[in-house]
């Protein structure tokens, strides 16, 4: 959705991603997703008296991770801040974060929004990343005029990756928001699972009229757990604000949290009285110290980022642009890729593969709402049917039509192509003697195309690739039926004058 | 038997060659709990049961020839450490029928090493207070005058040791809760380098100040319980990854040679003369054994006193939110809300200097009031240690006054917070550096006990307790007792 004329948006991102630990940030209790409330929390987690933390020498990692991977400062030295404020799901009536000192300071990821030509690349500044846990949930639909508290997600480590306000559209956010995602799972730091909260997003927008330098006043939104919803709760955000102002009203700085049911944002609550959340230095936690040897370490050992995956697939496998952003948009789509090619062995195709897993791959589980990892057809399945599409047992319509067979789970590649008798007729012979058989039966379409009716060529090509039931290879064929029929127009026209 | 007029290694010996047994030491403290403390109110909870069946447990063990620092030997915490299965209060309604899920690390070691507790003694609510006066559970009285407090916070411990209806006791120290009821009950009290003794099951009070330690007839008494007690625990990011030395073996180090600094900005119009004078027969003891008197400068004893009390109540302040009628702790009955459900809830079960000292920390960590309160505080704080860490560059061993006087009356304070602060004035500065220090009986002013402050760099609580030691070789200080609780009980 483009913003109205006149206007320009200004979005800076807060994503809470939960680290992928085995154990609690502070706790040794499990950070599992789904089990039964209150059944992951220790006397830690519920913050009994008496009880004190212990930090989690893997979420230090991971957010260092991070850090290197967006080319961010990682502090050989952070601290953990109390942030104070009383909510139930809050166990200790503080939480503890990183204000002073954060482990991550600053950073970029690059962007590009459209396509092809009109394709805009952008460059988008972090301002940090910080360590800290996670709160509990409160249930407020599960018992009626009560709430509920499960406390199995607190402690689960987070770090919080603030942007700088440097989006100016819902598809800049978008794009910035699943540049993070891919970064954090191609590091193994985080699932990206939205729908269960592992990775959420909250937009800071404001609007102001095109030459402004000021900031307008911003509101956050949040609860959106979702790409589409992130993009569609920001316009409507961004038009909401523009109405207000337009209509002589003012923006109030607001919580308000997104309602995908009717597509709108609501107020959650103003933060006109500023919180005080009385931020201090955790007396329990000594000081976070990084060996500059241990970052080294951590350094080499960061995998092949999308970027450099991108350019790599451009460099080696001749791929587009375009289709190398798509193939390594997500770590588990270039993993299919890669899969897929080294199963094809020395027949690997990467433009053929990535046609696929762009187009009908990518298509299907679109239509079925799954994740690539969840494809009925595997990268080995997939390897298999190009294979006999490179070998041209199979036309490109044939492979289509074993594709879906393959989806609907009916076995491999060359079992379909036996049972359904999809084998591609690659005979010369057997296609002369159709073609022959067809010419035959329609001598006036012949003289007609002979006198230069050019067209007649692809009613010839139809009716002998249903006679072939569409198995009769497409290249041999047209190469069949051109010598068969002899030039269009020309010694045909003067033939039929005789 | 006068088991109570014994040392604790005399206790051990005793168990270790069965002249008697555990069952017999156990049940003869838990006789002098029964008569004793109705009048004393030193104990909050008495574990007899669990008590006599843990003495019969360690009287196989010992039969079996097994050996424990402490196999046998009848103690008890202040209500400030969590033991599983008995109820922890820290002297607060607020928790009066909490009983925590798991064992205090310190807890954890004492059972271990064969330790029998007796019972959780009395203190000041959330180790709040210099006088035991702030306890839901009533106040403690001195046992050498029952007009006087025993001082505070760990007042109950040091009223059972000082009548000796316990061998010996745990306690903690943020601002002095060891050292001054030591001194005003004429015991022997330890308060540990910061991070000496974990605090993991330790109720907080002041996170960054707090620390567990003992309180006990004699140093060497102390030396014994010190030495289970202390090590790091992986449980606290805070303990300290330093080699627990053999403090027993240290006691025997020699004087010859120690110079003993004595502050003399400590030794001015404050200090009641009858404590100077007690303290300065002490300092010429110990000259008498060998070691040298030095004059040091320690200033700023009133900076020290207005950060302690911005620090501690600030990390308080946040420490005592968990307390929110949630969870665990005192609810009021039927909340309107969630605002009223908290507001009922803390303002019926935390006492009033409880909610003194959150009002204050929350305000000196308010925005607009951080800077001027907390973080000039951390830097006065950062100034105390430097003074101490050049007084230390011309002695060993700091010595001076615990508190200003002896005991105060009931109720002397009660009216006037800001008096009762001043009481820590001298203990306050070695919480705020982290230092070890003591608390030993040197005398009476007026019948009541004097107490004498030893200091030390970090981690040199030996030397210490070597200091204590040798005086106490050469005094008597240390055995008196209060009259009415000397004979034995029938």
């Amino acid at each position: 959705m483009s913003i109205q004329a006149g206007w320009e948006a200004v979005i800076g991102l807060e994503i809470h991603t939960q680290l992928a630990t085995q154990s609690k940030i502070f706790s040794g209790a499990a950070t599992a997703f789904g089990a039964e409330p209150n059944s992951q929390a220790c006397a830690v987690d519920l913050g009994l008296p008496g009880v004190l933390p212990v930090l989690n020498a893997e979420a230090v990692r991971m957010a260092a991770l991070f850090g290197l991977a967006v080319g961010a400062e990682v502090a050989l030295e952070s601290t953990f801040d109390r942030k104070n404020y009383f909510y139930p799901d809050l166990p200790k009536g503080y939480q503890i974060s990183q204000l002073a000192q954060p482990i991550v300071v600053g950073g970029t990821v690059a962007i590009r929004v459209g396509e092809g030509g009109k394709a805009v690349e952008k460059t988008i500044h972090l301002t940090r990343a910080h360590l800290e846990e996670d709160a509990g949930k409160s249930l407020h639909e599960d018992f009626a005029g009560m709430t509920g508290i499960d406390l199995n997600r607190a402690g689960t480590p987070l770090i919080e990756i603030v942007s700088e306000p440097e989006m100016s559209s819902a598809a800049e956010a978008v794009a910035y928001a699943r540049k993070i995602h891919a970064m954090v799972q191609y590091l193994g730091i985080c699932d990206g699972n939205m729908q269960e909260g592992s990775f959420r997003v909250d937009a800071n927008v404001s609007v102001r009229r095109c030459g402004d330098t000021a900031l307008g006043t911003r509101t956050e939104v949040k609860n959106v757990n979702s790409f589409r919803f992130l993009e569609r709760a920001i316009d409507y955000e961004i038009n909401r604000q523009i109405e207000l102002i337009e209509d002589g009203g003012r923006v109030q700085q607001q919580t308000r949290l997104y309602d995908p049911d009717n597509d709108e944002t609501r107020m959650m609550r103003t933060k006109e009285a500023a919180d005080d959340y009385r931020y201090f230095p955790d007396p329990d936690l000594l000081p976070v110290i990084i060996a500059p040897e241990t970052l080294r370490a951590w350094q080499a050992s960061l995998p092949e980022l999308p970027d450099a995956k991108a350019a790599r697939y451009q460099a080696s496998y001749g791929l587009s642009n375009y289709d190398a952003m798509v193939l390594t948009s997500a770590k588990q789509t270039a993993a299919f890729f890669e899969q897929t090619l080294a199963a094809m062995g020395a027949a690997g195709d990467a433009k053929l593969i990535a046609n696929w897993v762009t187009g009908a791959l990518a298509a299907q589980l679109n239509k079925e709402g799954l994740e690539i990892n969840q494809s009925p057809v595997s990268a080995d399945l997939l390897a298999q049917l190009l294979l006999r599409v490179v070998d041209n047992t199979l036309s490109n319509k044939l492979a289509k039509e074993v594709f879906d067979a393959l989806w609907a789970g009916e076995g491999t590649p060359d079992a379909i192509i036996d049972a359904r008798g999809l084998k591609q007729i690659t005979d010369t012979g057997a296609i002369e003697v159709m073609v022959a058989g067809i010419l035959a039966e329609h001598p006036d379409k012949v003289a007609e195309y002979r006198r230069g009716k050019d067209k007649l060529f692809g009613f010839f090509v139809g009716l002998v690739m249903k006679a072939a039931k569409g198995k009769a290879n497409p290249q041999q064929l047209n190469d069949v039926l051109k010598s068969s029929l002899g030039p269009c127009g020309e010694a045909g026209g003067e033939e039929g004058t005789q | 038997m006068s088991y109570h007029l014994k040392t604790l290694t005399q206790l051990r010996a005793g168990l270790a060659s069965r002249a008697f047994s555990a069952r017999e030491l156990t049940a003869s403290f838990l006789n002098r709990m029964a008569v004793h403390d109705g009048a004393l109110n030193s104990f909050i909870t008495q574990t007899p049961e669990q008590a006599l069946a843990a003495a019969d447990f360690a009287d196989q063990r010992l039969a079996a020839g097994e050996t424990g620092a402490l196999l046998g030997i009848p103690y008890a915490h202040k209500d400030i450490f969590c033991t599983a299965g008995v109820r922890t209060t820290c002297a607060s309604k607020m928790l009066s029928h909490w009983t925590a899920p798991y064992d205090a690390t310190v807890h954890q070691k004492l059972n271990a090493a064969g330790a029998i507790l007796l019972g959780k003694t009395n203190m000041d609510e959330f180790a709040m207070g210099s006088s035991n006066e702030n306890s839901a559970f009533g106040v403690v009285k001195n046992p050498w005058d029952h007009a006087a407090v025993p001082g505070g916070s760990s007042g109950g411990s040091a009223a059972a040791v000082a009548a000796r209806l316990v061998p010996i006791a745990t306690g903690t120290d943020t601002g002095g809760s060891i050292r001054q009821p030591a001194a005003y009950c004429g015991i022997t009290g330890i308060k540990p380098t910061y991070g000496r003794v974990s605090r993991f099951g330790m109720i907080a009070y002041a996170s960054s100040l707090d620390q567990g330690g003992v309180l006990g007839v004699s140093a060497a008494d102390c030396a014994v319980m010190l030495q289970v007690m202390a090590g790091h625990d992986a449980r606290d990011s805070t303990s300290a990854p330093v080699p627990v030395p053999d403090y027993v073996a240290q006691l025997n180090q020699p004087m010859a040679g120690l110079r003993i600094g004595v502050p003399r900005q400590w030794f001015t119009e404050g200090l009641a003369v009858s404590v100077a004078t007690r303290i300065d027969d002490a300092l010429l003891e110990l000259e008498a054994l060998g070691a040298t008197r030095v004059e040091i400068d320690l200033p700023d004893a009133e900076l020290a006193l207005a950060a302690y009390y911005l620090i501690a109540p600030a990390e308080a302040s946040s420490n005592l939110s968990r307390f929110d009628g949630v969870r665990f702790g005192h609810r009021c009955d039927n909340p309107r809300d969630l605002n009223d459900l908290y507001e009922r809830s803390r303002s019926e079960g935390f006492g009033a200097e409880v909610q003194r000292r959150i009002l204050i920390g929350t305000y000196a960590l308010s925005a607009g009031y951080y800077d001027a309160f907390y973080v000039r505080a951390q830097r006065a704080r950062r100034q105390i240690s430097a003074h101490f860490a050049r007084a230390f560059e011309s002695c060993d061993v700091i010595a001076g006054p615990v508190a200003p006087t002896v005991a105060f009356d009931l109720g002397a304070h009660s009216a006037d917070p800001a008096t009762m602060y001043l009481e820590d004035i001298y203990t306050i500065p070695v919480n705020l550096a982290g230092l070890p220090g003591m608390s030993i009986p040197v005398g009476f002013a007026g019948g009541r006990p004097v107490g004498m402050q030893l200091i030390g760099p970090a981690f040199t609580e030996g030397r210490l307790l070597a200091v204590a030691h040798h005086y106490q070789q050469h005094t008597d200080w240390h055995q008196q007792m209060p009259a009415a609780y000397r004979e034995d009980v029938v």
